[in-house]
This record gives C-alpha cells, structure tokens and sequence, in this order.
C-alpha cells in the first residue's frame, strides 16, 4: 500500500515537473501571418459594434492609456502582472499597433495556457476530493491535458469531442475524465455536465422534457473501478440497445443504431458547423472571462430566453468562431483587440447604464490567485501548498505560480479567503470576487503580508539600494507594483513622506509602508 | 481517507508509542441501563454560548477527573491521594485544588469511551462525532454552531462567531464539507502580553500613529479610488475597510485589551497564555460569539508524565476554576455550556521503564470529560469506570452523544438532517459512531432535554 502510494506520489511529482520545466521558455513571438489575417477582422468588429452600440444610444468610454491597457492584458490573458520590463518595453515601443503584437506575445506565453487552464479547471471541477474525488493522479492527467490543449490550441470543437467520446482508463486517457468529475454520475448528473459545457446552459433552465431528452444520450456511459487504487475505467455499455428515437437540445431527432455510442450522436451534432448553440455558449463564456459578465447574462444560462446584450456582436463572433475552425485565441484575440475592451474604466454613461451595456471596462476585484501570485512577484517570495492525499503528503514546488494549481482540493487560508472556487459544481457563478472583512484584514494588517513585504530581498535592494536616488526608488516601487510611473503630485507627497522618516530603520519602515499602501490600493487589487 | 487508512495510523501510532493497548477497536461492553423517565420539556434552549476546553494530547483521566486511589502504584504513581470536592462523594484529582471548589457548578462524565488510540482520528472523533473512514470529512461541532447560529441565521458582528484561542486545532477539527467560511478564526498571538496580536487586527511592529500614517497615505495615493465615477462601484469596498479600520484602530479592538479587567482577576485566572484565553474566552462570551475553542496543548505525556502533569494541571487548574467561578458571578454560566475533554485518556498503568521512565500512552477505551452550564446539571458524575480506569463499567457516553447533547443546549436538534446538499440522509450527530451507539442524550446530566 506505501509502495503504490509513493509510486502515485512519484508519478504526479514527475507531471508537476514537466508543467514547470516548460514555463521557463520565454514569450513567443507572434506569428506575422496571422496577425494580418486578423487585422481585417478586428476593424469588422468594431464597425459592428459601432453600429449596434450606436442602435441602443450608448456611447461608450474614450479608449484607455497605455499605461493601463499595459497591465490590464496581463491581468486578463496571463493571470500576471507585467514585469517592470515588461512593461517598460511596452511603453517605449511606438509602433501603432503595439497592442495588437503585445496580445499576440501574451497568447504564445505559458502564463496564457496556465491562467486559462484555471478557468477550465474550475469549470471543468478538477479537484482530487470530495465530492468530485478524482484522486492526484486524475487530477495531473486531467489539468495536463487541458493545459496542452490550450497550449497548442487545439480546435474547440475536437476538444468537446475528445470530452465527450473518450472511453478509458482515466488515469491514462485524460479526457475521459470530463465523465468522472461531475457529483452525480447518472445520466441526468452527466447531462446537466454536458448542458453546462457546452450549451452554457444549468440543465434546470431547460423545460423538463429537453432535460429528460438529452438524458438518453448518457444512459449508456458506465464505469468500472479496477485494480489499481482509485482507477476507473468510463466506457460505454456495449451490450445492443432497443433502436429508439432521440430528440436533441434543437429539437431535431436520432435514431442511433443497435450498437452506437450516443455520446458520439450528440458529439456529430454538437459539433455541426451549422449549430449555433455550441459556438455561442462557448463564445459567451469566452467573453464573460474577460469582461467578468456574459453577452448573455448570467453565463451560466445561454438558454433561447434570455437574451444578449448585443445580438449582432455576439452573432459576430459565433460565425468568426466557426468560420476559424473553432479557434480560441482567434476568438480572444478578436475580442480584446475590440473597441470594448479598449475603453477605458471611467464610463461616459451613467455606471449602472454602463455596466449593462459594457460601456466601460468593467472594474473587478482580480481573483484570489492572481493576487497572492502578484504579491509573491512584487515580495520575491512563494507559497507553500501541498497534497494532503495520498499519504505521505505531496509538496508543490514553491517555484510554481498559484495560477498553475492543478488540484482544486489544495488550497490556503487565503485562496479560500479570496473567494477561489471550490469546484464542486462548475458553475461560473462558483468565484466569488466580492470584497469582505477578512480579506480587508489581511490586506491592511495581517502579519503573514507585513513578514512578505519586511523580508524581502527583493524590496530590500530597491529600498536600500545605494546607487538610486530617491526618486528613483519611487519610480522602481510604482512599475514593480502598479505598473506605472507615479505622478509629480504622487512623486511629491512620498518624497516628502520618506523625508519626515528618521534614519536609518524610520526610512525602511517608511519605504514598507510606501509598498503596504500601494498594495492596497484599489488600483492593486482590481482590474480597471 | 479509507477505514483502511485510519486502521494504518492507528496501528502506525501505536508502534510509534509502543503502548500496550488492546486493539484499537476494542470497545468497552455496553451496559443497559434505564433511562431517566424524568424529562422536563422547556422548549427555550438555555445556552446562547459555547465555551470549549480543548486538552489537545489526550490528558489522563486519574489525573484529572477519575482518580483511582485503590489501584496501587502501578497505576497511580505518587498521585494517589485524590481530594474532596465541594460536592460530597464527589473526588478529583490532587493536583485540581482550586477546581474541586467549583464542582457545585459542573458535572463530570467518567464513562467516554470511543476506543481509538491516533490524535488525529479520536480527535476528529471527539470533534464530530463520526467514526473516521468514510470519504467524508465532517464538520466540528464549533463549525456546526457557526453554521446554526453564525452569519447565516443573523449573527452580524465584525467578531467572528467562532473563534479559536490562540491556535486552531488543525484539519480533522474543522468545517470538513461545509466549507472555509464556518472554519473558526483563530487569534494567534499571546493574551498574557500586552498587546495580545490578534492576527489582522493588533499586528506587531506597527504602531497607532503609523498605522494612522498609513491609512492617510492609502487615502492619498487611491487614485482609482478617488475617480468620482468608481465611487459608486467600489463603496462596498470601502464600507469594509472602514469596519476592519473600526476593529484595528478603533473602540473594536478594546475587546482584545485585557489590562481593562481587574488585575487581581486576571492573576487568578493564570498569567499565562491559557488562563487569559479562559478570561478572552469570558469576554467573547459577554460580547455574543457563539463558540469559543480554548486550546491547551501538553497532554501527550509520553514520558516523565508525572513531571510535566503537575506543570500543566497547575496552569489548567487556575484557568477552568476561574472561568467557572467567574461566569456564574456574571451570571452566563446558565446561558454558557462549558465542556472540557482531549482527545482520548491515557494507559492506566504507568510505564516505568526507561524510555518512559514513568510515562503513560494513548488511551481512547475509557477516559473522561467535564460539562458545565447552559443547561447541564451541577455536582454529578456521569458513568463509571473500573477500579483502574481500564474500561467502562456503567453508561459508556460515545462522543455523538455528548456532542449530541451540548448542540442541544443550544438549540440544535441533533436529530435534524444535516443541510447542505452535500450530504444526504445523515443527521446532524449520528445515532451511532461506526457500530456503536450507547443511550444517547445525556438526559441525566441535563436540565433541558428537548425530546422525550
């Protein structure tokens, strides 16, 4: 039993190190052809969106400053606050569409397949405990996978196919594991995983019968548990099968043979270029990952009643999506070179007008994982998480990002403090960025963030480095931390406070409080 | 975590200490005895407040609660003369002085029994009254409470309504499936200095004046803040920053600043980090939080148990007598359940050679636990154990069942189903823990039993 545990422990270990040997490579540089390819398209978008914002009367905010555009792709692509480099380079480029080339780098960057394996990890609830139990070893083949496609960019419509169909080991064959994490592995838990998915819809906003229809194509996946510890094997039912007719969710009809797989019956139709359903929940949610907020509201809901915001814009990018052969970052790309999300956060209209009609860039807090990775990369320090399963306990290694989590199931007081999903049910609505107490206090007063910024090396070299003056030291603290440079008026007010400051440790406990106080800005904590 | 896992370290465990116990399923035999027909039926629950003594390390049940004089040096070592209590026929352990004055105001249960010999599991045992080996991790009674009577059902205070003095237990003790939010919240720090740093509210190093410095130097370099069109998105977030400012810089933090009692008082209850969480714990009480875990760790006396017992039980002693005594001068102890046990007892025969050298080791077959107030009689003992403390001889009391009766002093009904969506068709504290199930409620040592 200790023998097959640390065997686990190994091979999960050995997963673990193959994810972070790759996230040394530097940013690729992005691919000329496509850029121009692409280039027409974005100038399609915006007249669409100028003519549909221009239908409703909402005029939307002035295009944003460098500046913040700079941090907010990071934020929004990578998961990541840009480097003082980073952001330097980016800000003394002059080519007109710096934008554009900068989004592209972000895309081919690893921090881009880990940040976006977090959003499909808890949507796809990868997590080793209760109540979805897939054990680490599921867990690192899963995420793995999931990375990888993101990674290479696999089509979106292989990777629903690959969910859907696979038949295996899910220790060995990855995707089978779309039937194994899910709370309810009966037909009817299966569908509403599926209708989750992939038509962006929780299975209780269907009516009762196209619940009870999307049902039948699940009633033959089965699984078997085998000799290894936690293993299990999802397959569908060969045994023959009375013909019936099926309906699908758009209401046409199947008859499957005595012998077919049905998950392969609804995949063909899911996949079909001509349904709409597919491409625009996963469009929809696409967009609610940058904007925090679906075209269609609430995401988790694309059902035909409820509406979009801007019909065209969606119908838009449901037909670039298809017409690209499902190509994701084509799709992101599209939206983020866009006209909306190039305004600024300061609306033009009233905010709540604003808001619905995303008239602004929508201020959110940042999730619980970009904010304690930020903090380690401004502090120069790291977390420590661990497995607590399989004995004995697996430690993550403390040079991988927050972001990079696979296991939903490992965790810290401040991740479950920050709102970061449990992953139990896959619903977007499950983070929950909204402000509290707690979070409060340990942003303003907790020992653990004092001991990051009072300890660290890196801080240190900035605050007592002998060869900068001042104002530089002000200026290193503002990229390193806001991603900016401070204003005079900014720039004034620190050098008189670090003035006031007695020598020696009065002017290190004043440079502590410059770090303690921009990171709790609200310009820190949240997108804008 | 399987059966199969627990039984490891279990057995893991018990090589480790090399304790001579009996198989660590080894229940002591169940003894039927009728139960009290006398219930009164008061619907009002009488407790609004948990106080929790938690001897994490399993103390000795000899040296606490169930002295056995008779049973030679063996087993008693030099402790073998137990004292009377202010409740005749009532006797405690020698080194509880102060304690055995207070006994008109507890009960004391001599019959715990839930034979299992691992910290990790009695305690989870002890905490949620679950037989550890399902897939389910269950939630501690103190996340129970903050899930009936916290946040959810109306409490609205800053201070948290369960909170752990100083430390938390640690995993196999807490929210389990129900989730972070009803994890207690633990202070850090120590309450017999000044300040005592509670962990995000009294940080050390930063002064008033420079914590004022900061606030106004945040407030100058809100940028984003400031935009007059982000007001109206962000007022939540600075509602909340002007409370966590109310508890660190403001009349909040007052709770935390034990200089405001009676010095006197306070060298009563022990000037060390145990008897000024027993009086915090007092505080918390007047203040409305609901459950309050004291932890006093040190129990796990493997060797030397003789040495460090009379160390521990001084500070233990001090703390509990005071606590008591002074509840019921403010009159919380009929509205506050107190409850005092560890984990598990401890061998009843002394192993004294070397390398114990007078030790003993983890016991979970006989041991016991105090009950006081918020609805639990006074000066009465609960079941017997044999002349050793070996097994138990009269009403063994399984950990749901004490559990089952504290959540019941406060208005849970142990009977309920459990809610969340997690978990179907399990009550509140199950009838049994694993096989075993003695007779539930502990209406005998209870004012208020709700169902007959």
């Amino acid at each position: 039993m200790i023998k097959k545990i640390s065997l686990i422990t190994a091979v999960l270990l050995a997963t673990l190190t193959l994810i972070s040997t790759a996230g040394k490579v530097p940013l690729g540089r992005a691919d000329q052809k496509t850029h121009l390819q692409t280039a027409s398209k974005f100038a399609e978008l915006n007249k669409i969106i100028d003519s549909e914002t221009a239908e409703k009367k909402v005029t939307l905010a002035p295009k944003c400053s460098d500046e913040i555009f700079c941090r907010r792709i990071y934020l929004d692509l990578a998961g990541t606050l840009p480097t003082p480099e980073q952001a330097t380079s980016f800000f003394e480029n002059s080519s007109p569409d710096k934008r554009a080339k900068l989004i592209n780098q972000i895309l081919e960057s690893k921090e881009f397949a880990w940040y976006w394996s977090l959003k499909w990890g808890d949507h796809l609830r990868i997590k080793s405990e209760f109540p979805i139990k897939l054990w680490p070893n599921a867990v690192a083949a899963y995420s793995t996978w999931v990375t990888h496609a993101i990674e290479k960019n696999m089509p979106y419509d292989k990777f629903a196919r690959a969910l859907l169909t696979t038949s295996g080991s899910n220790f060995r064959k990855p995707a089978v594991n779309f039937y194994r994490a899910i709370q309810l592995r009966t037909p009817h838990g299966i569908a509403g995983a599926v209708s989750l998915t992939f038509l962006g819809c929780d299975l209780k906003n269907l009516t009762h019968a196209q619940q009870k229809n999307l049902t039948q194509f699940f009633t033959r996946v089965k699984y078997k548990s085998t000799s290894e510890w936690k293993e299990e094997i999802v397959f569908n039912d060969p045994a023959p099968v009375k013909k019936m007719v099926l309906t699908l969710p758009d209401g046409s009809q199947v008859t499957p043979g005595t012998f077919e797989d049905r998950r392969e019956v609804f995949a063909n139709w899911l996949t079909k270029k001509q349904n709409r359903f597919f491409a625009r929940s996963a469009v929809n949610r696409i967009w609610f990952w940058i904007f925090g907020k679906g075209l269609i509201h609430p995401a988790d809901n694309c059902s035909l009643a409820n509406p979009p915001v801007y019909p065209k814009i969606l119908r838009y990018l449901e037909t670039e999506f298809i017409r690209s052969g499902y190509d994701r970052k084509h799709l992101i790309r599209l939206i983020v070179n866009s006209k909306i999300y190039n305004q600024s956060a300061v609306p033009v209209e009233p905010v709540r007008k604003a808001k619905y009609f995303f008239a602004s860039y929508p201020v959110r807090r940042l999730d619980a994982e970009i904010i304690i990775d930020a903090i380690n990369q401004i502090t120069g320090s790291h977390e420590k998480y661990m497995s607590i399963v399989p004995e004995p306990f697996t430690f993550i290694p403390t040079d991988r990002r927050t972001i990079q989590l696979a296991d939903g199931s490992i965790t810290s007081e401040f991740l479950n403090m920050f709102g970061r999903p449990n992953r139990d049910t896959g619903k977007l609505s499950e983070r929950n960025n909204k402000p509290s107490i707690s979070q409060q206090l340990f942003m303003l007063n907790s020992t653990t963030l004092a001991n990051k910024i009072k300890k660290s090396k890196k801080l240190s070299a900035i605050i007592r480095g002998r060869k900068y003056k001042v104002d530089e030291k002000i200026d290193q603290l503002y990229l390193l931390i806001l991603s900016r440079e401070p204003t005079s008026q900014e720039k004034n007010y620190l050098r008189a406070y670090l003035k006031k400051a007695r020598k020696g440790r009065g002017k290190f406990d004043a440079a502590v409080d410059i770090v303690w106080a921009l990171m709790n800005t609200k310009e820190f904590l949240y997108r804008h | 975590m399987t059966t199969e896992n627990i039984k490891n370290i279990t057995r893991r465990d018990a090589l480790k200490i090399g304790a001579i116990t009996a198989g660590a399923t080894a229940i002591a035999p169940r003894i039927l005895q009728a139960a009290s027909d006398k219930k009164s039926q008061k619907n009002n629950p009488p407790a609004k407040a948990i106080i929790e003594i938690w001897l994490g390390g399993g103390p000795s049940q000899q040296e606490t609660f169930d002295p056995k004089p008779k049973a030679g040096k063996e087993y008693t070592g030099p402790l073998d003369k137990p004292i009377e209590t202010n409740v005749k026929g009532m006797k405690i352990c020698q080194l509880l002085p102060r304690l055995a004055k207070q006994a008109d105001k507890y009960s004391l249960i001599r019959s715990m029994t839930h034979g299992i010999n691992g910290h990790e599991t009695a305690a989870y045992m002890m905490q949620t009254g679950r037989a550890p080996g399902g897939r389910l991790v269950y939630p501690s009674i103190g996340s129970l409470v903050s899930l009936f009577k916290g946040y959810d059902a109306g409490y609205d205070d800053l201070i948290p309504p369960f909170i752990s003095l100083t430390r938390a237990k640690g995993r196999f003790a807490e929210a389990g499936f129900l989730g972070p939010q009803y994890k207690s919240f633990a202070t850090g720090g120590n309450p017999s200095r000044h300040p005592f740093y509670v962990d995000g509210i009294i940080s050390p190093g930063v002064s008033d004046a420079r914590q004022q410095a900061r606030r106004k130097m945040l407030e100058n370099l809100n940028r984003l803040g400031k935009l007059s069109e982000m007001k109206d998105q962000l007022a939540q977030v600075d509602e909340q920053q002007a409370k966590a400012y109310e508890l660190i810089l403001g009349k909040e933090r007052k709770l935390f600043d034990l200089r405001t009692e009676d010095r006197a008082l306070r060298m009563k209850y022990g000037m060390n980090p145990f008897g000024q969480s027993c009086l915090m714990a007092r505080r918390l009480v007047q203040r409305g939080v609901k459950y309050i875990s004291v932890n006093l760790a040190g129990w796990d006396t493997h060797k030397r148990h003789f040495e460090f017992i009379r160390q521990r039980t001084n500070v233990f002693d001090m703390g509990i007598a005071t606590l008591l005594e002074d509840l019921a001068k403010n009159n919380l102890l009929d509205s506050t359940v107190v409850w005092c046990s560890g984990e598990f007892g401890r061998t009843p025969k002394v192993m004294w050679n070397s390398p114990w050298n007078g030790g003993r080791g983890h016991y979970g077959k006989c041991f016991s636990a105090l009950v006081a107030g918020g609805g639990f009689k006074a000066g009465k003992v609960l079941g017997r154990s044999d002349e050793s403390a070996s097994n138990v001889v009269e009403r063994p009391v399984y950990p749901q069942e004490l559990l089952g009766s504290i959540l019941e002093c406060v208005g849970i009904d142990p009977e309920a189903a459990m809610p969340a969506a997690k978990e179907k068709n399990q009550k509140i504290m199950p009838a049994k823990i694993g096989e075993f199930s003695g007779q539930g409620r502990l209406s005998e040592i209870m004012n208020f039993v709700r169902k007959a």
